[in-house]
Order: C-alpha cells, then structure tokens, then sequence
C-alpha cells in the first residue's frame, strides 16, 4: 500500500519537525492554560454552577487552541515550497493530508491530556474514574477538529488575513463537534455519569463524513 | 435581457399576490393573531434560502469538476442571495417570536441552526475577499463552500439534540401537526413566490458577477500592457 507507507514517511516527517522544537505543543498548552484561568474568572469556579459550564469551556479552549495550532500546518510548508516537493514526491495527495492531520490530532491529543490535570483542579472535577471514557470522546473530538482543520489550513494559507481567517471558516463548521463532545464530556462528569454512546457515535460520523469529503476534494486544495 | 425583465416583473407580482394572499384570504390565527402572518413569508422565506444555498453548493461542485468560471458566479450569487434570505427568516423570526414567546431569541435548535448557516456562509463570502487571484479564489471559495453545505445537516442534527423549541413543522410533520387548508395553500403560494423572487435575483447577480470578471480580466490587461 503506496498510500500507507507514504503517510508513514510524512507523519515521522511531521513528527520529527515538531519535536526538533516542540515549539507548537508548548504553546498550545501554554495557551490552554490561559484560557482555562480567564474562564475562572469570568464565571466563578467551585461552585455547582462551575460544574455545568466546564465541559464547554474545556471543548471551547480546546478548540480555540486547535484554530490557533493549525496555522503553521501548511504555513511551514511555504518557506521553502517544500509543498510542491511533497506533491511531486507521493503518489496520492491524500497521503500528505492524512500525515498531516494525524500529527495534528495527536498533537491536540497531548496538550489535552497534559491539560487535563489542570482542569480538575482548578474546577475541582473528579477525572480519574471516567478517564478511559473520556479519552474515548477527548480522541473522537480532536480527531473531528483535526480533520476540518487540516482542509480549512490549507485554504487559509493560501488567503491574506490568514491569521484571522483560519478561525473564522474552522469555528462555524465545528459547531456539531462543539455541541456534541460538550454534552457528552458534560454528562461524563456529572454527579452520576453515563457515556452518551449516541454521542460519541455522532462525532464518529462527523470524523467520517469529514474524511470521505477530504478524501474525495483534498487534492483539489494542493493545486498550484 | 427581455427573458430577466419578464423574470423580475413575475416576480414582484407574485410577491405581490402573496403578500396581499396573507394579508387577506388566510384565516385569522386564533391565538396568534394578526403576527402569525409574517409566517407565510418567515417559512417562504427560509425555503427560498436553502433553495438558494443548494444552487451555490451545486455551482461549487460543478466549478471544482468542469473549472469554468460560469459556476463561480453561480457560487457566489446563490450564497449572496441565500444570506439575503436567511437574513429576512432571521429577523422576521424573532418579530413574531416577542408577541408569542415573550422573548425575541431563544437558542433553539432551528434558529441556532439557520443562525449558524448564516455564519458559514458569511464566512463563505469573506474567503472570497481574501484571495486575490481569481482561479485559486474560485477554486478554494467552492471547496469551501462544499464543506459548509455538507457540514448543514451536522449542524441540524447536533443542535436538534441539543434542544428543541420551536414550532414543529406543519407541512409534512408528525402526528398532529397540521395547517388549516387555506392557509397551507397561502403558505405554498407565498413559497413559490419567494422561490421565483430568489432565482431572479439569483439571475442578476450572476449576469453582475460575470460583467465583474470581464472588468477585472480587461483591467489585468491593461495593466500588463
């Protein structure tokens, strides 16, 4: 398979890049935990009503760090035009896609779960019980991001107001993702929590309907 | 031209007949009152919109296959026209919804959703100021837009489960649901109307978006000269 070898080079590719500095990934969690303190104290936490607005705001840090993460995913690339090597190099452009958006949704992943600690004690949530569960929707939900992201950076990159623009196409078209993995992380912590299986099941449609969609149109986005 | 005076010159008389149809051959709602009347143009609007959104994303699709600029402008202007229309549901949503309600906005699954459509394609349009050449900007904008209207139905189906006030539908509804015949007939009329409303202006601005390339492709010239 040209096209799982060919993701396999791209992703240790992206990987390697980002652990040279590691640049992306401490921003990022640097960044979350910024807006998980100005939250606090724009709704005073610890109390019962904390309880209830903090699993959106974790998905609303969440993906307001991936709008921001995302940026230099196709930016690095134009430095140098490493991105026509990278076409010329693959068989299939979806390879260039799919190592891409990997990186990305393990690299949201580990700032998520670097973050987490920090959430339950700031907001003064109990994780551990629930973790396997909530890992389950923390990946179905960033893979999502990860995902629309990916396609709309590469539109943005290529626009002027990149900076501004990349949130303002990403964040209307998450809008399922964000509705969806709050309520279901919401009910996660709840006093007595239940795994919203439909939900999950429907951010694994979103991730799925978003592949075929990049899979189908993704090679269309790397023309020149 | 002659075909799009008689296009528009239909147009305004149906909006017209519709107007004076809600006005004064639908029956008198009993507990709305005279306020349900924005219905008839709330709903015709709305369908009109989606109608108009179908037509962008079919010229998206048809742009990224055959790469003719004639499907850009069809792009453009059905998302132009579409947000033009869901503006109008927008507002006359919540004129009807203070009487009735109590409240001019409440974060329903429907106005949330048409609210959240009406971001992406605002979004949609604002990609299209950003990118300066043309081929990559109609390129990127249909790609773009393809993503927005395969994202609508998420959209609807989260928020839907999300929660749910709004009236539900009365034309093809559930159970017990249902429009007194008079006023089913004014709503499909007022519907229709607003339908040959939106494919006029739809025709406008596509004839407006062509003379727009040719401008622009002269001014090139020019320029190069």
């Amino acid at each position: 398979m040209s096209l799982l070898s060919n993701t396999a080079i791209l992703l240790g590719k992206e990987l390697r890049t980002e652990f040279r500095s590691r640049e992306l990934l401490t921003t990022t969690a640097v960044f979350i935990l910024i807006v998980l303190v100005l939250f606090s104290f724009a709704i005073n936490p610890g109390t019962e009503e904390a309880r209830q607005f903090a699993p959106g705001l974790l998905w609303l840090a969440i993906l307001f760090a991936a709008s921001l993460m995302f940026q230099s995913c196709f930016l690095r690339e134009q430095t140098n035009d490493t991105l026509s090597s990278l076409r010329l190099a693959v068989s299939d452009p979806f390879a260039i896609f799919l190592a891409k958006l990997i990186a990305n949704t393990l690299f949201l992943l580990m700032t998520e779960l670097l973050m987490l600690p920090f959430f339950a004690i700031f907001y003064n949530i109990p994780l551990w019980s629930k973790l396997p569960a909530l890992i389950l929707v923390l990946f179905v939900g960033s893979l999502g991001i990860s995902i629309a992201g990916t396609a709309i950076s590469a539109i943005s990159a290529q626009a002027r107001m990149r900076e501004l623009l990349l949130p303002l196409l990403l964040l209307p078209l998450l809008t399922p993702v964000l509705v969806v993995s709050s309520l279901v992380t919401g009910s996660l912590l709840d006093r007595d929590p239940i795994v919203q299986w439909k939900g999950i099941g429907f951010l694994a449609v979103f991730d799925l309907i978003f592949l075929t969609a990049l899979w189908l149109f993704g090679e269309y986005l790397l023309e020149e | 031209m002659g075909k799009r005076i008689v296009l528009g010159a239909v147009a305004i008389l149906l909006v017209i007949a519709a107007a004076y149809a809600s006005f004064y051959v639908a029956p008198e709602e009993r507990t709305m009152g005279l306020v349900q009347r924005i219905f008839y143009f709330h709903v015709g609007s709305a369908w009109a919109g989606l109608l108009a959104f179908f037509v962008c994303f079919i010229g998206n699709l048809m742009y990224v296959w055959k790469r003719e600029p004639k499907y850009d402008w069809l792009g453009v202007a059905g998302a132009e026209v579409g947000l033009v229309f869901t503006t109008v549901v927008l507002i006359t949503g919540p004129i009807w919804a203070h009487p009735v309600w109590g409240i001019w906005w409440t974060w329903d699954a429907r106005l949330t959703s048409t609210f959240v459509l009406w971001l992406l394609y605002v979004s949609y349009l604002l990609l299209r100021t950003l990118i300066e050449e043309p081929e990559r900007r109609a390129l990127h904008s249909a790609l773009f837009g393809i993503f927005a209207f395969i994202d609508v139905p998420l959209v609807f189906g989260a928020i839907r489960w999300w929660r749910t006030q709004h009236p539900s539908p009365v034309i093809m509804g559930g159970p017990g649901s249902g429009l007194d015949p008079t006023m089913r007939k004014v709503l499909l009329f007022s519907g229709l109307a607003m339908c040959v409303l939106m494919a006029f202006l739809i025709a406008e601005r596509y004839v407006l978006e062509k003379m727009r390339s040719e401008v622009d492709i002269l001014q090139r010239e020019a320029e190069a000269q």
